[in-house]
């Protein structure tokens, strides 16, 4: 049926396709080039503190790696990594032929690149690129800034728009274009993360655009916003950017969950628990993390009545954190369970987010958090809910989908090893963080006091070989694709249940043309 | 198949294992030895509570981690599909949803109520027996004691490991990144408060062993205090990113007997009180060549280089502004450059040093205009601005 309308060919079928599937492989590899720019940059941050003294780098350019870094995981390697699975598979998950707006999609995609291309392109300019952390609080990213700041704020302002259309793309997907019988509770838990997501995206992404907006005008227009010189206030800074960062953190973080929770009852051969609670969850953090941004902000000298309140919020987030985790784990009770490279992932996710999640509830204790603000101990809780969190499901979901997306079976010795060398590398890297940063170490620093340097050293060591495993990943996906074992199987898993595993394996070009009857 | 559950449950438990590690170093930390593994309880009573929560809430973590995974591991051993299990096939259960919501959030609340008197107690700003002024600059400390009687004590801290420690030139010192030229000093068992705040970007004053970390804002004052219950030498870090120097701009606090307090600050309002005379006096050439080469080491060798070849300053050897006119000299290096790293030193030097500094660049490096400032002229530049 769909076979006149193949793909077209050259390179304009990837510069003008509408196609959800090419926009979403396109997506999947740029973040995945992100990933590994975001990576080199980490590796000359543990370069250079694989010993105390400075050896490799000078102190601003160190700054500037870990801005980079930031930057470029958290805004060209996470989140465009999900919205490419999202339009992989949102469509082929509620039977819909395609996204609702699909030039829009093509846009959406096509003006990342050019805006990491620019905010990439400030390593080379005069004064250097941003050093100020992926935070970039005020007033060292405005009047103390490198003059590359403009480039910076013009390249946010770039992928927010990206980000906010590819999220009005998805709710308007998911809302308008679920397959007959396809209730909202019929949808598949990763349908619900991202629609949920897609919201979260959209109110605070022009709040972010509005952030840097002001630090524009504070830079080149003369005005006070952040400097209390001219009548305006540092903290407004932080309270602003925090109101979108903190939704951004579970913008990462609840496609993740949705990824788990399509994938662990796969491999339990069992339904997943509680899916009625999960989303109920979902919901709960998704507004929970509206009212709690200031407790990044603890040490910034709030009144005590604003330190409790942002205390007791914060503290509220470990109950639906704790319904999933334990609707996951109840998930696996009784069922009969195998451990293939995307259960293997999930897995690692749920042991280390739920650590990820203990540091995080330590960290909304107020009164603690004077010691482990700012500390190495901070570092090692969001990288355990980032990246054993995010990229973890993430890498999950590439193993689960890959041979219903190229019809090719991945190398599963290979897989394995990547994960078991991934989750060793992980928490060698990142585990004794959590002592340094109790012990006194200070984040953002290029070099450190002697006390610290064994677990320092533990750490650079993990992070190498954590950053060589995705060497491995890279391998076993293009070797699949160049070369796998060619599968035709609908269902690769038999545990898997959905609508993307009723489609012919490949994937079509164009799937459920007509939709599906969802009972 | 067995072979890998096990490699998974040995390899899985590695993280439960290292926080127990973790909770039973704690107990090494009360040896007043600083722990590496864990957070210091330090000297203050503040302090100590803030570790007892800490390791609460730890141990509410370690037991319900050790629940958590106890069933998903003994899931992971028992209930797999190479055991030939069926699956079940049950998804919800309502009695056991409830209580998994509803306890966990009973804990909360019997951890928010110690935190909540905590987070009180140290918002108590009362009853504070001396005022201290931190502000932070980039990239050193500026103390300036305020509510004592005689000469107004004030002056920077900055880091004392040299450059060649750093460089990896030398060898590095005990105290390697966490020593100061000058520390702040404070008595015992007295309630001091810290009054915070920045000259250029935002800092944050951190010292575990007091439990004070507070952030110091250009343009506004925070509040904090500490009460050191024994004498020793506590030291910090700048806790907030702040620009290239971040890592280097440590904290020293020096608690000492009230009797050691009062005759330190004797002796540092008596240096006070000389600056004030040499500030009248008249200085030969080689007098201010001479102190003003130590106060080019502390001030300016960091960007403008040993030999005033510059680095992240411009070159002072050959320099127009050196070789030039005397006021429009002064203008530099008492205002500063705006939009460049270039600070303005007029506040942070007396008119001695900074007489003396500009002096000794007008003579160094090459430099050869004979000519000098005195006090006085720093003092009438100053003023008639």
């Amino acid at each position: 049926m769909g076979a006149h309308h193949g793909p077209a060919k050259g390179l304009g079928r990837w510069l003008f396709t509408t196609n959800h599937k090419d926009i979403g492989t396109m997506y999947l590899w740029f973040s995945f080039a992100m990933f590994i720019l975001g990576g080199a940059f980490a590796m000359i941050i543990r370069a250079e503190l694989f010993q105390p003294g400075m050896q490799l780098v000078e102190p601003g350019f160190f700054n500037q790696m870990t801005t980079m870094h930031g930057l470029v995981m958290v805004f060209g390697a996470i989140m465009p990594a999900f919205v490419g699975l999202a339009n992989w598979m949102i469509p082929m998950m509620i039977g819909a032929p395609d996204m609702a707006l699909p030039r829009m999609n093509n846009w959406s995609f096509w003006i990342l690149p050019p805006a990491f291309l620019i905010l990439a392109s400030t390593l080379l300019m005069e004064g250097g690129a941003p050093g100020f952390g992926w935070t970039f609080y005020a007033p060292l990213s405005t009047t103390y800034a490198p003059p590359s700041v403009t480039v910076f704020i013009f390249s946010i302002h770039v992928l927010g728009l990206s980000s906010i259309m590819g999220s009005i793309n998805i709710i308007a997907t998911v809302m308008n274009m679920r397959a007959p019988g396809m209730t909202y509770m019929k949808m598949p838990l990763f349908v619900w993360t991202w629609l949920i997501t897609a919201f979260l995206l959209v109110a605070v992404m022009p709040v972010l655009a509005g952030c840097v907006t002001m630090m524009l005008m504070d830079i080149h227009f003369g005005t006070s916003f952040f400097s209390a010189a001219g009548g305006g206030d540092p903290v407004l800074f932080q309270h602003v950017f925090w109101f979108f960062g903190h939704p951004e953190v579970y913008i990462i973080i609840l496609p993740a969950f949705g990824v788990v929770s399509q994938i662990i009852p796969a491999f339990s051969r069992k339904p997943l628990f509680g899916y009625d609670s999960m989303v109920y969850a979902t919901a709960s953090i998704a507004f929970l993390s509206f009212i709690v941004w200031a407790h990044h902000m603890y040490t910034v000298g709030m009144p005590v009545a604003g330190e409790l309140y942002f205390m007791y919020a914060t503290m509220l987030i470990a109950v639906p954190t704790g319904v999933k985790v334990f609707n996951w784990v109840s998930t696996m009770w009784r069922g009969a369970m195998s451990f293939e490279t995307p259960m293997l992932f999930s897995l690692g996710f749920l042991v280390l987010f739920t650590i990820g999640g203990f540091t995080g509830l330590m960290l909304s204790i107020a009164p603690s958090d004077f010691q482990y603000h700012d500390s190495y101990f901070v570092v090692a809780h969001f990288h355990y809910v980032m990246v054993a969190g995010a990229v973890f499901s993430m890498t999950a979901a590439v193993y689960y989908w890959l041979p219903k997306w190229c019809g090719k079976m991945y190398n599963e010795t290979m897989g394995k090893t990547h994960f078991w060398i991934s989750f060793i590398g992980f928490n060698l890297t990142f585990f004794p963080q959590h002592f340094v940063g109790l012990a006194g170490m200070p984040r953002r620093i290029p070099d450190y006091a002697l006390q610290f340097a064994d677990f320092n050293m533990m750490s650079s060591v993990g992070a190498f070989i954590y950053g060589s495993s995705q060497i491995l990943f890279l391998y076993n996906v293009i070797a699949t694709i160049v070369s796998g074992k060619p599968t035709s199987e609908e269902k690769t898993w038999d545990g898997a249940e959905g609508l993307e595993w009723t489609v012919p394996t490949p994937a079509p070009y164009h799937t459920f043309e007509t939709p599906p009857a969802v009972r | 198949m067995c072979f890998e559950a096990k490699r998974l449950y040995r390899l899985a438990l590695g993280p439960v294992l290292m926080l127990l590690a973790m909770v039973s170093a704690g107990a090494w930390a009360a040896d007043g030895e600083r722990s590496t593994v864990n957070m210091s309880p330090g000297v203050t009573e503040v302090g100590q509570t803030i570790f007892d929560l800490h390791m609460i809430i730890l141990w509410i973590c370690v037991i319900i981690g050790v629940l958590v995974f106890g069933v998903m591991f003994y899931s992971i051993i028992y209930h797999r599909k190479s055991r030939g299990v069926t699956p079940a096939t049950f998804h919800e259960s309502t009695t056991v949803e409830i209580a998994w919501t509803v306890v966990p959030f009973i804990i909360l609340i019997a951890m928010a109520v110690p935190a909540t008197k905590t987070l009180i107690d140290i918002y108590n700003f009362d009853d504070a027996e001396m005022d201290i002024m931190v502000t932070g600059y980039q990239w050193k400390w500026k103390y300036e004691y305020l509510n004592d009687a005689g000469e107004n004590v004030q002056f920077f801290s900055s880091l004392s490991t040299p450059q060649s420690e750093i460089l990896n030139a030398e060898a590095k010192g005990e105290h390697y990144l966490l020593e100061v030229d000058e520390p702040v000093v404070i008595p015992v068992n007295t309630k001091v408060r810290f009054l915070m705040t920045a000259n250029d970007v935002i800092h944050s004053w951190w010292v575990p062993e007091l439990a004070v970390k507070k952030d110091a804002i250009p343009g506004f004052i925070n509040e904090t205090w500490t009460l050191a219950t024994e004498e020793g030498i506590y030291r910090g870090q700048c806790a907030e990113l702040c620009g290239k120097d971040h890592g280097f701009m440590p904290i020293v606090v020096n608690v000492v007997s009230k009797e050691e307090y009062a005759e330190w600050l004797a002796g540092k309002q008596a240096e006070a009180a000389k600056i004030k005379e040499l500030m009248a006096q008249t200085f030969s050439l080689e007098e201010l060549v001479e102190r003003g080469k130590g106060v080019y080491e502390r001030s300016c060798l960091a960007c403008h280089g040993a030999n005033g070849e510059g680095g992240v300053g411009t070159a002072i050897a050959g320099s127009a502004i050196a070789n030039g006119d005397m006021q429009g000299h002064l203008d530099v290096v008492a205002n500063g450059v705006a939009g460049t790293a270039m600070q303005a030193f007029g506040g942070q030097l007396n008119d001695v040093d900074l007489a003396a500094v500009v002096t000794y660049q007008r003579n160094a490096f090459g430099n050869n205009m004979g000519d000098m400032a005195q006090p006085i002229d720093v003092y009438n530049f100053k003023n008639g601005q």
